[in-house]
């Protein structure tokens, strides 16, 4: 399955980057704008890239697809279920816009993470715009490759601070056979979390898992047989479930009336004393409260325990939406980050200021 | 530098390590001056044996200061000579620093020193249901701090993944002495995530002094069936048809006509050596699934016309089945004086015509080559059979080899799926990259070591390396990469 691309847009977008370059100015870019909200303001140029789309090659037998990342996120979900095929990381869309390369920028990966692994465990090239407008090709289409440093999958969560996604190849993985959801009863987080990772040293074919309000949930994937199997020794009782609300945030947990913040730490860590409603996903390692809280306090809080307390929706401006960094650990950022954009054009303080 | 200038030298290291952590003299210099990769060959100025972090913070101090180039070092069983050591630098070696520091039941991890082997920690966590899926070939031997300098692979990569897959968290010393931390643990961290471009940079970022793993829990079951071919093509398709049931093999390898005859003469694992082409094919979970999946894959393979299905009737025949495969490399060692292993990768449809292209290549160049590989994931390894005695015969070996990667490269590939460039892929790299990519990689080891101290002269070529091995590949009066600057 392969189109013949159009190379005009690429142009087009080379010569703008190149004109906003060569100006002084700054650019915002802008895909299907679902994930926008994610980070901080930006005061500059928007730049809509997502007319840059078309599949550039899909076969399934290879458990690959290259794409231009202004192609739908939706459609090429449908184009892979098709083909009983599908994105192992279970991104959000979080709008019906969304776009790949916006997924890729954003990094954001969905119940299934814990148990598949992230967009860059999946992600294998990349095909982007420096910032003095040329085109870069990283990693490639194939499975294995370790020639050079791996800057396709830098590029996951770099959220378009480092250049402009042109083209991602994805690694893809099948459908499973069958799912079911199982419901357990767990009072409180503390017991969810040393439940969930005791589970973790046996072979269970869990592939989501969510804990609010006293319920423990859990999904399972893989062949009827695997399924019935496991089901019965596990026991829990079975129920329908869409994990389609959850990660989209359609729960009512998600109040979009009300803050939300997200702490993400190593999945055995024990429940976190923060006064606020949780839910918990990702075998313990996705914490979510909603409601006003001090964000400064809680990354206080955690100190060196590998974790990050990030204002992800509706805290006041002036907080910091991203944990931050080690001064150390930041200059490399930076200097990272212009290695790519010398003139600090794409996404200004996107994630922290002057990245 | 002269005698003196090493005595002194070895002198400011002895200040702050042990006498024996520091070697100096030649006859035991020797042992360093190759890795895997034995037709390079270079004598360091002294290696260095560190037994903590904080030791090799101070060697990296005063390397920094003197603006000496640094080689790291694990078990040095690199096949493309990522350990060569640098005439006017040292090795350092992190072969003391070998202790698992922790195991965690509950997180599923292990913290370990660098130069713990592979095997060791699925060893030490085996009574507790747990393993480190990536299994290179190497795993007796290779120490994970290489594994991480590399991003090893294995056979169960397709559906374990790669060495960046199976590591959490990573203690690093800097070019400068300082020390950093990238801890994903957490699954999603704040910034950028900087643990694919640490895992496979090959020890040019920083010293990796301790590396936290993921651990598994181990299948309970795991069988093996064996489709035997009369085709390369019929075992190429029947591996796309496998996947296209939506099945992700464990482990699923395949070899070619001399591959198996030299693997069934070593280990007389009962391959069939008449055949063109075997595929070995591994499903592991629940007993139930296997089995429904097995009885599957027979089903397709007989499909895809192999002469014949073989499935492992036990534990027993499940490791003969594997025997010669892993022994592969070895067994056409013994059939030849010296074989060059190749390190390809290519889209699965291409196999074919790679094939049929390696083996026009073989003949022209006069050299036999056997073939084993990883299919699931598209690696191949063409094992050149050749002499080192016969004068110019490691050239020309040298050449196919290069002619074989850019043969990859032409069918949508890449040069090295596991091995890493090292000093061995250099020119390649000029092929496979443009100069604003190659520039693009510079200036990222620069974000991390502005001096250029740690690992020079690997894995990235400079613009003159590259202007070189151009202008000695101009094919049918083409050159490559016609709007470079030529010099």
């Amino acid at each position: 399955m392969a189109e013949i691309v159009d190379l005009s847009i690429e142009d087009e977008l080379k010569a703008q980057v190149r004109a906003v370059a060569a100006g002084g100015g700054q650019i915002e870019i802008i895909g299907g704008g679902s994930k926008r909200f994610y980070g901080e303001t930006i005061e500059a140029l928007p730049i809509d890239v997502s007319a840059h789309s078309g599949v550039v090659d899909y076969d399934p037998a290879e458990l690959v697809i290259t794409l231009r990342a202004g192609c739908g996120l939706a459609d090429v979900q449908s184009l892979l279920a098709g083909q009983r095929q599908m994105f192992g990381f279970e991104p959000p869309l979080f709008g019906a816009e969304s776009t790949i390369g916006g997924m890729v920028a954003a990094g954001i990966a969905g119940p299934r993470r814990a148990f598949a692994g992230g967009i860059r465990d999946f992600v294998l090239g990349v095909k982007m715009l420096d910032g003095r407008g040329q085109v870069l090709n990283f990693g490639g289409r194939v499975i294995k490759n370790v020639a050079g440093f791996d800057l396709a999958r830098v590029m996951v969560g770099s959220q378009g601070t480092l250049g402009v996604i042109l083209e991602v190849s994805i690694r893809v993985v099948p459908i499973p056979e069958a799912e079911t959801t199982l419901d357990f009863e767990h009072k409180s987080a503390g017991e969810h979390i040393r439940w969930i990772n005791g589970l973790g040293s046996h072979p269970w074919p869990i592939s989501a898992s969510q804990w609010a309000a006293g319920q423990s949930r859990l999904r399972l994937s893989g062949s009827e047989q695997g399924l019935r199997e496991a089901s019965s020794q596990l026991g829990g009782e079975q129920i329908d479930y869409a994990w389609d609300d959850l990660r989209e945030q359609r729960l009512e947990f998600f109040d979009p009336d009300q803050p939300l913040t997200r702490i993400t730490l190593p999945p055995a860590h024990a429940d976190l004393p923060i006064d606020l409603p949780q839910l918990i996903e990702w075998g313990g390692a996705l914490r979510w409260f909603s409601g006003a809280g001090n964000i400064a306090d809680m990354r206080a809080g955690l100190e060196g325990a590998g974790a990050s307390v990030c204002a992800y929706r509706g805290h006041d401006a002036g907080v910091g939406v991203f944990h931050p960094l080690p001064e150390p650990m930041l200059r490399l950022h930076r200097s990272l980050k212009s290695s790519f954009d010398p003139a600090g054009i794409f996404n200004p303080g996107k994630i922290y200021p002057g990245l | 530098m002269s005698e003196t200038g090493r005595e002194k030298l070895a002198a400011r290291f002895r200040e702050f390590l042990p006498a024996e952590s520091v070697i100096d003299q030649q006859t035991s210099l020797r042992a360093y001056e190759c890795d895997g990769l034995s037709a390079y060959r270079e004598q360091p100025l002294l290696v260095l044996l560190p037994e903590n972090i904080a030791q090799v913070q101070q060697i990296m101090r005063l390397c920094h200061e003197q603006r000496l180039p640094v080689v790291s070092r694990g078990a040095g069983t690199s096949l493309s000579g990522g350990a060569l050591p640098h005439a006017g630098g040292v090795v350092l070696s992190l072969a003391k620093m070998n202790r698992i520091l922790k195991i965690d039941q509950l997180s599923r991890l292990a913290v370990v020193e660098p130069g713990v082997r592979n095997l060791a920690i699925s060893e030490a966590v085996r009574d507790r249901g747990l393993y480190y899926a990536p299994d290179p070939s190497s795993q007796i031997a290779c120490s994970i701090g290489g594994n991480v300098a590399e991003n090893a692979g294995g056979v169960h990569c397709l559906k374990y993944g790669l060495t960046l897959h199976n590591i959490l968290a990573l203690k690093v010393v800097a070019a400068d002495g300082s020390i950093f931390e990238i801890d994903q643990r957490a699954l999603q961290r704040d910034g950028y995530d900087l643990m694919p471009l640490l895992v496979g940079s090959e020890g040019m970022l920083g010293i990796v002094v301790e590396v936290t793993v993921k651990l598994l829990p181990i299948p309970r079951c795991a069988r093996v069936v064996m489709g035997v071919f009369d085709s390369i093509e019929k075992a190429g398709d029947s591996v796309a048809a496998i996947i296209g049931e939506g099945i992700i093999p464990a482990g699923i390898e395949m070899m070619d006509n001399p591959a198996i005859r030299a693997a069934e003469d070593f280990v007389h694992a009962g391959y069939p050596v008449e055949a063109e082409a075997i595929l070995i094919c591994e499903l592991d979970g629940t007993e139930e699934e296997v089995q429904a999946q097995i009885t599957l894959v027979e089903q397709v393979l007989t499909r895809g016309g192999a002469v014949e299905t073989r499935l492992a009737r036990d534990e027993a025949e499940r490791l003969l089945f594997w025997s010669g495969r892993k022994a592969a490399f070895p067994a056409v060692g013994r059939i030849s004086p010296d074989y060059y292993c190749i390190d390809g990768t290519i889209p699965r449809k291409s196999l074919a015509a790679v094939l049929a292209g390696v083996r026009s290549l073989s003949e022209e160049y006069g050299l036999p080559v056997a073939n084993v590989f990883h299919a699931g994931d598209g690696n191949l390894h063409p094992l050149i059979l050749y002499d080192a005695n016969n004068e110019g015969e490691l050239e020309k070996t040298e050449e196919l080899g290069s002619r074989i990667l850019q043969l990859c490269i032409h069918h949508g590939g890449t040069i090295t799926g596991e091995h890493g460039v090292g000093v061995e892929k250099l020119g390649e790299m000029c092929v496979q990259f443009s100069e604003p990519e190659r520039n693009q990689f510079h200036a990222v080891r620069e974000c991390f070591d502005p001096l250029k101290i740690l690992n020079p002269g690997k894995a990235i070529p400079t613009l003159a390396r590259c202007a070189e091995f151009n202008a000695m590949h101009v094919h049918d009066g083409e050159v490559p990469f016609p709007e470079l600057d030529r010099f």
